[in-house]
């Protein structure tokens, strides 16, 4: 089992440099240079110009800047933003806990609801409930996000005024940040209803950005299902006399749920390029948001640290499926 | 001997019918058959012959667009097709088993082996953890896989065929079943296991007293294990009888043509005998009997109307010119 | 005493390659339904100068926000309404079809096209260029699509070239990808071996022996991929970094929509709508394909 997830280690490191030589990359892609671009509309003189491009080490070779970049992002240093001059890790870690907030209600909704209408297809093939849940299932993924989280914006906060349109907490609401994660915060203090608050601020967001996997998780888990059901050993376990029930939940599911969960952990890429345009619509204070504002403002360090980050977490992600995956499917566990 | 109020199981033309209704496939075809208590009954077939299908639709394993229809399905005294869902599958797999002829995919290989055993006692006989863990090694060892207590806890793809299969046949005598349907048990198996698989299956017979349904397309394993046969062609039985008798002097065409595809048959002769032509698929079935386009003594009279099962009960043709003790039709 | 058998037995003509293809496809009513909405939509976007009301551009002063033509308020002129400077949403509808449909197609194109040389020649010359190439295919797909695409614009600039750019890159990776184990399925094939063997040189081996055999599941990929390719450009559209104002993209019109959502529906639903319509034509269209191209996927 060790064995296993060191050959995986060993494989996440190299992504991991070409990710950062490719942010590294694109940076230096910009048109202009990166003083012209940090001296705004003032410029700087010629002394100043010289002593920044010193102290940023910009009179060096260009490979030579890759591992001074390089060396600063292990050592945890991503940059210095322009607009608000923190550090972007900094920043990024004030505001992450916003966005799993987010992501994981997401996640949770696109499982349950995925899962269950993915096996109730499957069970009910053919049958009304199947081809309603497919209909469902493809135009979840067509759907433009936001275009989405605007419609039920405009049903359940506009018209039915169920939920608030924008943010994460009543503006009435003091709470002291604790974790990060609002739902736990609001429990933890003692205002009355900051719970609630947090709760409703939360359910649109979480339908809008786990709709998409949703859609994906149903239609993945009912063919796999499909494909499972038609087993043979499927057939051993009716041949036993086992009852329906027993046989789609310990026989089928166990089976069914290998190929579904590697999607499950590709869909986490979507959820956060989902996230983006969520949090920009619900003005939900996640680094999404974060980043989209940093492109209008040209803050290149945050937009370079963001991805950077962002990427790093998704391989971290990719990763913990594959052993998970190990876990759950004996036969890999066992092969060399 | 005949089907009487006693036998273990009493088929009745059963039918399994694919395809739509004005233009369906008899995969079986009006088949009748009995098994007896503690006696092995073998039937033999090629692929497409329907000998696979009609056991699946005795467990009542056949779903739709399958149709399965009879005139009497009996179990001992109880009506199987008049029972419910849930009765239906008390009886699956505690009085009727199964085993079928892939082990390696037919058991679940996400589970041990010890557990998916325990599993079949416990949904049918119950009892604590332990004791089922006890029967399930016990089981084990009776079918002969060394080292029982550590096998237990095994999945599937670590095991060899051989093995998968005899965990195959623990499984499904767990809860001493009366009748145990084999479903070419050895096909998928290396030809050395073969032997050793079949001479489980009846010592398991022998000492339990079961009735064994031993599906096959081995003609020479037939003849070893089994009491009465029954040959199926293209979905329909055409001849029925005691094992020694049909082998001695078989009356059909067909079970004739088996006996001398068999390699022992050719010897001396530089090509083994074969029956020209294919069994018909779901497109070609011929009219009047379904042998004629093969059968080398066919008349204008079998290309038109279908015979009856003729001769006396427990030994029976399908065919207008049973063959004689010589081999030759009896055209008059 | 043999006499001429006369059993009864039906012959089929086998059928072309293409006729059992269509006669797979058209059994899927859902995949119909996808290529005639897609058809339609191409016509209106050939012929949106003469099938559109009014110019996309054109701004009616005295007609802003109005609402559609079936509701009260609304007008017969502007039959889906108006939106905050009074252009007609049905004519910018029509031509942000064209507008659309064109730089989908733009991508798909660019990124299969440079997708199956990559991976033509990653699986074609192994070694080096081949974990080389894959490696480069890993890390873009590392990143999120859209995160990707949205950094790269970022740098390049807002435009609607620098998004078609950005999202050719990003898609890039699952066009080789699809490519080379195709590739490195059929290059141990019988007919690949005689080819070589006759003398066939490399180009001719990658394109014109093995990658006909390899375009099944590339057609497939290409189809969503234009699905995609449209729900990415409109939401690049929608964060201001794809077409800028005042060109009729379906996704910038709905970020121009934001702030008459208590206001004025239309304007934000009929954008969305249309890109919903055209996304599910194409997904279904793709399955069709991906159903008839290989039947044993049929679910």
């Amino acid at each position: 089992m060790l064995q296993f997830f060191i050959r995986r280690l060993g494989m996440v490191i190299p992504t991991f440099i070409g990710v950062s030589l490719f942010t590294f990359a694109l940076i230096h892609l910009i048109p202009g240079d990166p003083i012209t671009i940090m001296g705004g509309e003032r410029g700087f003189s010629e002394d100043k110009r010289a002593e920044l491009e010193a102290m940023l080490g910009l009179d060096k070779p260009i490979w030579q800047q890759y591992f001074v970049y390089l060396g600063n992002i292990l050592q945890g240093d991503l940059g210095t933003s322009y607009v608000t001059s923190q550090p972007v890790l900094s920043e990024f870690m004030t505001l992450f806990p916003a966005t799993v907030e987010l992501t994981v209600c997401a996640a949770i909704f696109a499982v349950i609801t995925g899962l269950t209408l993915g096996i109730l297809a499957a069970i009910k093939r053919g049958g009304l409930l199947d081809h309603t849940v497919m209909t469902i299932s493809l135009t979840g993924y067509s759907m433009p996000i936001f275009w989405w989280a605007l419609l039920l914006i405009l049903l359940f906060s506009v018209n039915l005024g169920w939920t608030p349109v924008s943010g994460r907490l009543d503006v009435m609401f003091w709470v002291d940040e604790v974790t990060g994660f609002m739902l736990i915060d609001t429990l933890l203090s003692d205002e009355d209803g900051a719970f609630l608050s947090a709760l409703s601020h939360l359910v649109l967001p979480a339908i809008v950005l786990g709709t998409i996997p949703m859609a994906v998780i149903a239609r993945m888990t009912r063919s796999s299902m499909l494909e499972v059901l038609g087993e043979d050993y499927i057939r051993t376990a009716r041949a036993k006399g086992l009852s329906k029930r027993r046989i789609i939940v310990k026989h089928a599911l166990r089976n069914a749920l290998i190929p579904v969960i590697t999607v499950m952990g590709l869909q986490v890429g979507l959820l956060l390029s989902g996230a983006i345009l969520t949090e920009t619509i619900f003005a939900w204070p996640g680094i999404g948001k974060w980043l989209v504002e940093s492109i209008g403002r040209r803050d290149y360090p945050v937009v370079q640290g963001g991805l950077l980050l962002i990427a790093t977490i998704i391989i971290m992600v990719n990763l913990l499926v594959d052993l998970m995956y190990g876990v759950v499917n004996p036969r890999v566990r066992h092969s060399k | 001997m005949t089907e009487t109020d006693k036998s273990l199981l009493v088929v009745h033309n059963l039918s399994v019918a694919f395809g739509t209704k004005d233009n369906p496939f008899k995969a079986v075809d009006r088949v009748s058959f009995h098994v007896e208590e503690g006696e092995v009954l073998g039937i033999v077939g090629e692929s497409g012959s329907g000998k696979s299908v009609s056991s699946l639709a005795l467990m009542g394993l056949i779903d739709f667009p399958g149709r399965v229809t009879a005139d009497e399905l009996r179990f001992k005294t109880t009506d199987l097709q008049t029972l419910n869902e849930k009765a239906r599958r008390k009886i699956t797999g505690d009085e009727i088993s199964m085993i079928f002829q892939d082990p390696m995919t037919s058991l679940n290989p996400s589970y041990t082996v010890g557990n998916q055993i325990m599993e079949a006692i416990e949904v049918h006989q119950g009892g604590s953890k332990k004791e089922r863990l006890a029967k399930a090694i016990d089981l084990l060892r009776q079918v002969g896989i060394p080292a029982p207590e550590s096998r237990i806890n095994n999945y599937p793809h670590q095991l060899s065929g051989g093995m998968s299969q005899r965990v195959m046949i623990a499984m499904a005598i767990a809860c001493d079943p009366k009748l145990l349907i084999a479903d070419e048990p050895t096909t998928a198996l290396d030809v050395t296991i073969q032997a050793q698989i079949i001479e489980l299956l009846l010592k398991l017979q022998r000492e339990k007293q079961m009735g064994l349904m031993l599906i096959t397309h081995d003609l020479a394993l037939v003849a070893e294990a089994a009491d009465r046969v029954v040959v199926m062609y293209a979905g329909q039985i055409v001849e029925s009888g005691p094992a020694s008798e049909i082998f001695k002097a078989p009356k059909h065409p067909y079970t004739q043509a088996l006996m001398n595809s068999l390699p022992e048959s050719s010897e001396g002769k530089d090509r083994l005998n074969a029956l020209p032509g294919v069994v018909p698929g779901a497109n070609d079935r011929p009219n009047g009997c379904l042998l004629n386009p093969r059968c080398p003594y066919a008349t204008d009279r079998c290309r038109v109307e279908e015979p009856g099962q003729l001769g006396p009960r427990g030994r029976q043709v399908k065919c207008f010119y049973p063959l004689d003790e010589s081999g030759r039709p009896t055209y008059e | 005493m043999t006499m001429t058998s006369e059993t009864q037995t039906t012959v089929r003509m086998p059928q072309t390659p293409l006729a059992e293809f269509w006669s797979y496809f058209i059994q899927n009513r859902g995949a119909l339904i996808g290529l005639c909405f897609i058809v339609f939509i191409v016509l209106l976007a050939v012929f949106a100068d003469f099938v559109a009301p009014h110019h996309p551009h054109e701004q009616f002063r005295d007609f802003i926000l109005v609402p559609p033509a079936w509701t009260e308020g609304g007008n017969i002129q502007f039959w889906l309404g108006t939106d905050g400077v009074g252009r007609d949403i049905l004519s910018r509808l029509i031509h942000g079809a064209r507008l659309s449909l064109l730089i989908g197609l733009v991508i798909v194109t660019v990124s299969l096209v440079l997708g199956i040389c990559l991976g033509l020649l990653a699986g074609f010359t192994g070694g080096f260029v081949d974990v080389a190439i894959m490696r480069f295919a890993d890390i873009l797909l590392s990143m999120p699509a859209l995160l990707l695409a949205i950094a790269i614009v970022a740098i390049l600039g807002p435009s609607i070239v620098n998004s078609g750019l950005a999202l050719s890159l990003v898609y890039l990776p699952h066009y080789i990808r699809l490519t080379r184990a195709s590739v490195l399925t059929e290059i141990n094939k019988d007919y690949v071996i005689s080819s070589r063997v006759a003398g066939a040189g490399a180009l001719r081996l990658m394109f014109i022996v093995i990658l006909p055999n390899c375009l099944a599941p590339l057609i497939v990929q290409a189809t969503l991929g234009f699905s995609n390719a449209i729900l990415d450009m409109a939401a690049l559209g929608f964060l201001g970094l794809g077409a800028q104002p005042p060109l009729p993209e379906w996704g910038s019109m709905l970020a121009t929509a934001r702030e008459f959502i208590q206001s004025a529906w239309w304007v934000v639903t009929f954008p969305g709508l249309i890109i919903l319509m055209t996304v599910l034509a194409f997904n279904l269209m793709g399955d069709g394909l991906r159903d008839a191209l290989d039947p044993k996927l049929k679910q």
